[in-house]
């Protein structure tokens, strides 16, 4: 009978995503509602200490396989452990923070387990059939409600739309064996942020559109960095090679939920808007007092951003 | 050396939803239709693969109902070489396992070294059928790919991840996703358009395939829409006015630390 609500609780550079907290705090939240327990799951070498906090953020077991072969996200090992320990617990419930490689690891589960999963949600709740997700469909434009059918269901969220809370208890220690099938390797590595936060995890975003005028963003990084917040692009500044992809905020590219959001020199087209639409605020610098952001911003600033922005991060850094 | 390229036709962004609130439905009748944006990366990824092997076939195949031959034709129009839509009622209302089972029937059917997929649809964002047909034909996986190196049997790839670039390398038979950033789709010339239509493009259903019908359409599906709506509209706020860009700063600062209670 399957009981129980199960956290993947990524572990990557050395610590624990901002989002896999939300997401063992949102599995608490789950598992207080059905009555039953819940269990974080961590792979990695040397990650056994760290998993044990774990029961600060709600969890009352942890499992961790430490195999080396766990170092770096492939989808053979990580998937085929992670199906090994749920079918020996059979949770009612999966979670995992959404990242590129968490996406990866779910998909492969769920059609394993043929089961359901819903993708980037932004809310979960329990009805009378079970779990169901909220999340967005066509670039934001539609929000859906979604039975997950299914056992186990399977929910992968979005960064930055559960707290992070304590509850804390001692958590079991149990380690796993990982298994051993890699069918690809990871031969190569350029790791290219440092510390810097990232997009959809952030909690100040500053963004440069087609106003900046040319790849030199200083402007915006002292802005982000004066905040200790992250550096995003609209679609135009990513097209015109100012900036990279991983960079994008928008429909295509990113959706972030940051408690600020500045737009500067972006003209607030509907696919950017898509991704910016969960800020907490937004703030708008442009020229063009018609420009279409000015229409979704909490606050606006028509003027010119390389004076604006400047004299924003002086006045943030007087305090 | 046979490259299959995933396709999925999908309601262009700026296309008008009508919500049909009762049932939970989207109205997709008066959308413009076209191929899922990242998927004509993976048909461009596919057809710059031909151009550095002489004997590389491109075979586009997609699930969907009849409008979805004109995606096709487009992929065939930028230069793949066959095109394979799998179309039939009993499929509709499927979720992506039930689209990565049809897709899969067919793939078995066929020689494949390489599938190549887009990242994610534009439509549902699931990013789940590229991982079921790997599970399905259980092959190796590598999503998010901004760059391929093809040798003698093996792949090279770089997977952007957050922080940075991973290289990921496997052996052929494998499938991959492609992310924005790997190339720069090409637009179909109006010769090659005409070509295009004189290009196979075969259709299939259930029955010319390995799949029972209890394994598709709304019935099977994992995942059921239960209601539909459009996310809130925010509301203007307001233009903060002053003699100089200081003074407006300074006025959003404050506002920001009192009003939104951030720092």
């Amino acid at each position: 009978m399957a009981a129980g609500v199960l956290v993947y609780t990524e572990y990557a550079d050395g610590t624990f995503k901002k989002s896999a907290l939300e997401a063992v705090s949102e599995g608490r939240r789950l598992a207080d509602s059905l009555g039953t327990e819940l269990t974080a799951v961590v792979f990695g070498p040397g990650t056994a200490d760290e998993a044990a906090q774990l029961g600060t953020f709600g969890a009352d077991h942890v499992l961790v396989a430490e195999d080396d072969a766990l170092a770096d996200f492939t989808g053979d090992v990580f998937t085929d452990t992670l199906f090994k320990i749920v079918k020996k617990h059979q949770p009612q419930i999966i979670l995992a923070a959404a990242t590129v490689s968490t996406k990866e690891l779910m998909a492969r589960l769920a059609a394993r387990l043929n089961t359901g999963l819903a993708m980037e949600c932004s809310q979960l709740h329990l009805g009378d059939d079970g779990l169901v997700a909220t999340r967005a469909l066509y670039g934001g434009k539609v929000i859906a409600d979604v039975a997950v059918r299914g056992l186990p269901a399977i929910a992968v969220l979005r960064p930055n739309v559960s707290a992070i809370v304590e509850t804390p208890r001692e958590a079991s220690l149990e380690m796993v064996a990982a298994a051993d099938r890699m069918r690809t390797r990871v031969t190569g590595k350029r790791m290219e942020k440092g510390d810097q936060v990232e997009l959809t995890e952030a909690d100040f975003v500053c963004s440069g559109g087609r106003g900046m005028g040319g790849d030199d963003f200083s402007l915006i990084e002292a802005l982000a960095a004066t905040l200790g917040g992250a550096v995003g692009a609209s679609r135009n500044a990513v097209d015109e090679g100012w900036r990279p992809v991983s960079d994008q905020v928008g429909q295509t590219g990113k959706v972030v939920a940051p408690k600020i959001y500045f737009a500067c020199g972006i003209s607030g087209a509907i696919q950017h808007l898509a991704g910016i639409r969960s800020s907490d605020v937004i703030v708008a610098i442009n020229k063009d007092p018609d420009a279409p952001i000015f229409k979704v911003a909490d606050y606006g600033i028509v003027g010119d951003l390389f004076e604006v922005v400047p004299a924003i991060t002086e006045e943030i850094k007087k305090s | 050396m046979d490259i299959i390229v995933l396709v999925k036709q999908v309601p262009e962004t700026e296309s008008l939803l009508e919500l049909d609130t009762d049932r939970g439905l989207v109205n997709t009748d008066n959308v413009k239709w076209i191929v899922n944006p990242y998927d004509e990366y993976a048909i461009e990824e596919a057809l710059q693969i031909k151009e550095n092997n002489s004997d590389a076939k491109v075979t586009v195949l997609s699930v969907g109902p009849k409008r979805s031959e004109t995606a096709l034709r487009t992929a065939l129009a930028m230069g793949a070489d066959e095109a394979l839509l799998i179309d039939d009622p009993a499929a509709e209302g499927g979720d992506a396992l039930a689209t990565a089972r049809l897709l899969v029937a067919a793939l078995k059917e066929m020689p494949y070294d390489l599938i190549i997929a887009g990242m994610r649809a534009v439509d549902n964002d699931g990013y789940q059928v590229p991982a079921a047909v790997a599970e399905y034909l259980d092959i190796p996986l590598i999503t998010t790919v901004t760059k391929v190196t093809l040798t003698e049997g093996k792949i090279v790839t770089e997977q952007t991840v957050e922080g940075g670039i991973l290289e990921i390398t496997g052996n052929l038979p494998l499938i991959i996703t492609t992310q924005k950033g790997i190339n720069l789709p090409r637009y179909a010339s109006l010769p090659n358009i005409m070509k295009a239509k004189k290009k196979p493009l075969v259709k299939k259903t259930l029955a010319d395939l390995d799949v029972n019908t209890g394994q598709v359409g709304n019935a099977a599906a994992m995942t059921v829409t239960v209601s539909v709506g459009y996310p809130p509209e925010r509301e203007p706020g307001i233009i903060i006015e002053g003699e100089s860009p200081a003074e407006k700063a300074a006025k959003l600062v404050q506002f920001l630390r009192e009003k939104a209670k951030v720092r």
